[in-house]
């Protein structure tokens, strides 16, 4: 139990740190920028790999998600305090898994999304990227002063 | 520390996993029938034999498609980091021999040996409209859209001009101008760069019942157009009645552009030219297949998460025990 303590928030960070660097990835910035001309980070300039990559990390951040939500559940619901941050983490969290499944879906052939709403799904899923990073920070920043 | 858990807990936990378990099997059926009630699109039929290369369609394309064109403001906003290129067709509007912002058709010549004769070839160029279009999928922020009917189209009022479609594009179609839409309103200096162009295959005129300009100008009807499913049968029987061979029915995992030829199409691609704004005619493997294949293995994502939490709960109601 002391061990899944320690590793849960590990694949946690390393899951999303990944998450948001293919997803940002996305975006035609890294090559733009120089940060692909960093020896060992070119692929981050090839939006095949890095979509790849998004899907993958996506796959275990929904693993882990679904393993902490019915652990919860399961385990600690009555002994728990849920507080502000928690509700948030959940929101965020939520809002990132729907809007991006529903990506993942509209990239698939024959969808029928029209272009107006797979034009809000890319601005939702990016807003709830920036709001996680907010929220990590505010987090971090938190936890350094204290 | 050692998880324990109560017979309520017991029970509790086995009704979650289960409901868990149940819940993902409508997910995985929703996904299983994605593509299945699509709409059919529509194609064009382009018989390169019947192409004498007289341009009439490239001009036709251009008049049709005037007011759609870019009119970039001067001067264009400085550029950072520097190695941002600028790209300005503004003053060569009148470049046929490629694909520009402002030519979005345009005729590639090819020479090959048909019956031992020598033969020249020419061939209208332009967006194969893609099934799964990788430009539409992968843009950033829905700027690049398909309709029901299977045309892809750029949306100007809202394309940053990142390049990003014409990178993802196994033909390179998509042609950016600098100094004109969005980008322009946000940060100009540090992201976006104009707006990409390609042909939209009139979707205006397809809207009013008219077929595409190109068509229309046509002389020789190099070009038909209609359901996918009759276009694909007439390809099949053209290349059976003149020998020949079929360029766009699975490269890129299938286009609605398909192309007959009498020749093969390896050697009509070692004849042309090929380059910026002059796209191949080789292979081209379907770029979004790896992508939906991983989306569908990840369908096992949720039911890992609820396997690892089974093999917890299993655990724990032993050491309980």
């Amino acid at each position: 139990m002391e061990k899944e303590n320690s590793i849960m928030p590990l694949f946690y960070k390393i899951t999303l740190f990944f998450l948001t660097l293919s997803g940002f990835g996305q975006m035609p910035i890294f090559k733009r920028y120089y940060i692909a001309d960093i020896p060992g980070l070119g692929w981050l300039a090839n939006f095949h790999i890095t979509h790849l990559m998004h899907y993958i990390f996506a796959g275990i951040f929904i693993s882990l998600v679904v393993y902490s939500s019915l652990d919860f559940i399961i385990f600690r619901i009555d002994s728990a305090r849920i507080t502000k941050i928690i509700i948030i983490k959940i929101i965020i969290y939520l809002g990132l898994i729907i809007t991006g499944i529903l990506m993942i879906i509209k990239n698939f052939s024959g969808t029928p999304f029209s272009p107006n709403f797979i034009i809000l799904l890319a601005l939702s899923h990016f807003l709830f990227c920036i709001l996680l990073l907010f929220f990590l920070g505010y987090h971090l920043t938190k936890k350094f002063k204290t | 520390m050692t998880a324990r858990i109560s017979r309520r807990a017991f029970l509790k936990g086995s009704v979650t996993i289960a409901g868990a378990m149940a819940a993902s099997a409508p997910v995985a059926r929703a996904a299983k029938a994605i593509g299945k009630d699509k709409k059919e699109h529509i194609a064009t039929l382009i018989d390169i034999s019947k192409c004498i290369g007289c341009e009439e369609c490239v001009y036709a394309c251009q008049k049709a498609n005037q007011a759609k064109y870019p009119n970039p403001e001067k001067p264009f906003p400085k550029m950072y980091p520097k190695r941002v290129p600028i790209e300005d067709w503004s003053e060569k509007k009148d470049v046929t021999d490629r694909l520009t912002p402002y030519n979005w058709l345009y005729i590639q010549n090819a020479t090959a040996i048909v019956n031992n004769e020598e033969i020249e070839l020419t061939i209208p160029r332009r967006c194969m409209h893609c099934d799964n279009p990788p430009c539409v999928k992968l843009c950033p922020w829905g700027a690049a859209q398909q309709e029901d009917n299977g045309l892809s189209k750029i949306n100007s009022d809202i394309c940053l001009g990142g390049s990003k479609c014409k990178n993802v594009c196994p033909w390179d179609i998509p042609q950016r101008q600098t100094g004109t839409g969005l980008y322009l309103d946000l940060l100009p200096s540090f992201a976006g760069n104009g707006v990409m162009y390609k042909c939209d295959r009139c979707y205006n005129r397809l809207e009013k019942g008219k077929v595409p300009a190109c068509i229309e100008a046509c002389s020789e009807n190099v070009q038909i157009i209609g359901k996918k499913s009759d276009i694909l049968k007439k390809a099949h029987t053209l290349a059976k009645k003149i020998n020949g061979y079929i360029y766009g029915e699975y490269e890129n995992g299938g286009t609605n552009t398909i192309y007959v030829s009498p020749v093969p199409f390896d050697k009509l691609n070692n004849s042309i030219k090929k380059g910026k704004g002059k796209p191949h005619l080789g292979k081209a493997k379907d770029s979004m297949a790896l992508g939906n294949n991983i989306a569908k293995a990840m369908l096992i994502a949720p039911i890992a998460g609820i396997a690892a939490i089974a093999g917890k709960f299993y655990r724990a109601s032993k050491e309980n025990k």
